[in-house]
């Protein structure tokens, strides 16, 4: 089921006279007060602050910046903050984890939904119980120490899909289940074997859940520090693990200005996928959830 | 649609006992190997080696790791760490979880109508979700600072000078690390409550409007049980999830004042740093026993809700 929540052409009909009162009228303006005060105030904050110096910054406030120099410390922490390198880290770790989780996860996530034995439901329940449980973070150094991995991006990126393959699996398979059976036996009327059908048959039509899929867990892998810390910390930077260690080390102790010029850099490319495809990506989150 | 899919899948089912060999082959169990390959080397056996390294004095200063028994677990036990750090984690687990769904479905309801304003203001609300938790709890750090923007605004808004040390007070610093996390999240349970309120097909709440409902009946006893799943989600998302948590508070306040708020991740992380990896390993292990103990009835009510739809 398709779920339009932006842009619905579908009106919800005028309600009954009489219902229409005053906290009807009220209600746009609800909106705004609350958006300027929930939202506006905490970004105001971030940006104002990204744009002063280092002494009016010291105790960061609402109020505008004497002299805008927004540009000047967005270069200041791309030198000083090593942003090339960690974004490169970032990118080097997000893009094959997620690649590597969607393929593998739709994979198994058909054979899981088409196959209804008893074994099967209880591989689906041991595939799907990581999006409960917590992943054992300590141990895994010590596994990926055993395994020669420990530090590199490859053993990351493991990290990643393991963490993340319950999350697909439960999303794709809840999918396919709602896909007629019939397409497949029509290909295979055709002498298609079973990579084919997955192939060309399976995934084109998966594209809607695999681009929810896509955007949480980009959104999970390309924010985490927790688990990159553990695995990688120290030897592989990422953005979020790098604005973790200057923040803490004291690079930017009483540094306002550029812990907030850091988080405007790092928030920048999700924010621009976002505005691009907004659209797609709502109704992408909310049909895959809700269905 | 449960009529649609009945239709659909009628047939399969007449045929299944004799095409039994043939839907082997078409659907082959070595599609399911490499991500159980993963989900074993990277997941499974991990959580397996909590339950032997807990028992162990795993640590960076020795080169050997010796078997200890339940010595790990006394001490925290002793020390009182576990104690406090779970009653933290499932109070602050519990606020997250009211609180996200508390913005989250009221947010929902306001900007229900697809008016230029409400879309402009959901998308407003979404950003949050994109940023990185760690960044959240930065801007809410200056923000709640004695002398930050929260007081100034208090200040002139009274017109007395305020400065509440918000992140000082050992009993609401918590609450108000849950309130933040919900903050980040609400956009996200926002936009599933949406999701839910648009399947609720018109004509049932207009049949309660014809049986003399007011709009406040209408919507509480029609519209609301039907947003079922979407509760299900957002409840079970959330409660489990910042069981996980780590960023916003840590960014917040690093698990202070007087440890008031070290959920057990922060406490993992910050004994692990230490090098005492045993004892991490422990509080690992207590986390993922005490998730694995809610996690249960969780899991029934999301298969069940599988099962419905």
């Amino acid at each position: 089921m398709t779920v339009q929540a932006f842009g619905s052409k579908v009106r919800r009909r005028v309600p009954a006279p009489g219902s229409r009162g005053i906290a009807a009228r009220l209600r746009p303006f609800a909106v705004v007060v609350l958006v300027a005060l929930v939202m506006g105030v905490p970004l105001w904050l971030v940006v104002v602050t990204a744009g002063k110096s280092q002494g009016e910054a010291l105790s960061p406030d609402l109020s505008l910046p004497s002299r805008w120099q927004l540009w000047d410390n967005l270069a200041q922490v791309w030198q000083q903050g090593e942003v090339p390198a960690a974004f490169f880290g970032s990118l080097l770790v997000v893009a094959p984890s997620v690649a590597l989780v969607l393929t593998l996860g739709s994979m198994a996530s058909w054979v899981l939904a088409r196959r209804t034995t008893r074994l099967n439901a209880v591989l689906y329940a041991l595939a799907i119980s990581g999006i409960v449980l917590p992943p054992a973070v300590v141990t895994i150094v010590l596994l990926l120490r055993q395994l020669g991995l420990a530090g590199s991006a490859v053993g990351m990126i493991g990290v990643y899909a393991g963490i993340y393959m319950s999350t697909v699996i439960f999303f794709v398979t809840g999918f396919v289940r709602t896909v007629p059976l019939s397409l497949e036996e029509a290909a295979r009327m055709d002498g298609a074997g079973p990579v084919r059908v997955f192939v060309s048959v399976i995934l084109p039509l998966l594209r809607p859940v695999l681009a929810t899929a896509t955007i949480l867990i980009c959104l999970y892998v390309w924010n985490d520090v927790f688990y990159a810390f553990f695995v990688v910390g120290g030897r592989l930077d990422t953005l979020p693990l790098n604005l973790f260690q200057v923040a803490n080390a004291g690079l930017y102790l009483n540094n306002w200005h550029l812990i907030f010029a850091y988080i405007i850099l790092m928030s920048l490319p999700l924010l621009v996928v976002f505005a691009v495809a907004q659209r797609k990506i709502i109704s992408g989150i909310t049909g895959g959830a809700v269905k | 649609m449960p009529t649609g899919q009945e239709t659909l899948t009628l047939p399969v089912a007449r045929r299944r006992t004799p095409a039994a060999a043939a839907r082997r082959q078409n659907h082959p169990m070595w599609f399911l190997i490499p991500a159980f390959a993963i989900l074993f080397v990277f997941f499974f056996l991990p959580t397996v080696f909590n339950f032997i390294y807990a028992f162990t004095d795993w640590s960076s200063f020795k080169s050997d790791i010796r078997p200890v028994g339940f010595d790990n677990f006394s001490y925290l036990l002793s020390d009182g760490t576990m104690f406090s750090a779970l009653r933290i984690t499932v109070i602050y687990a519990a606020l997250v979880a009211l609180f996200q769904n508390l913005f989250g479905f009221g947010l929902a309801v306001l900007l229900e109508k697809d008016t230029w304003l409400n879309r402009a203001a959901r998308l407003i609300f979404v950003i949050p979700v994109l940023m990185s938790a760690l960044a959240v709890g930065y801007v809410f750090q200056a923000l709640l600072k004695p002398d930050g923007s929260l007081n100034d605004l208090l200040s002139a808004l009274t017109g007395q000078q305020v400065s509440i040390a918000w992140l000082g007070s050992t009993t609401w610093t918590l609450v108000l690390a849950a309130v933040i996390h919900a903050w980040k999240w609400m956009g996200l349970s926002m936009l599933i409550y949406l999701a839910g309120l648009k399947t609720i097909p018109e004509d049932v709440t207009e049949a309660a409007r014809i049986d003399g409902a007011s709009g406040w009946q209408a919507f509480w006893s029609v519209r609301f049980p039907l947003l079922a799943p979407a509760v299900t989600f957002n409840v079970a998302t959330s409660l489990l999830g910042s069981m996980n948590g780590f960023d916003i508070v840590q960014a917040l306040t690093g698990g202070g004042p007087a440890r008031s708020t070290e959920i057990l991740n922060i406490f993992i992380y910050r004994t692990f740093g230490q090098g005492l990896f045993a004892q991490a390993t422990t509080m690992s292990l207590v986390l993922f026993l005490m998730v694995a103990l809610l996690a249960f009835p969780v899991i029934r009510i999301l298969r069940k809700r599988e099962e419905i739809l």
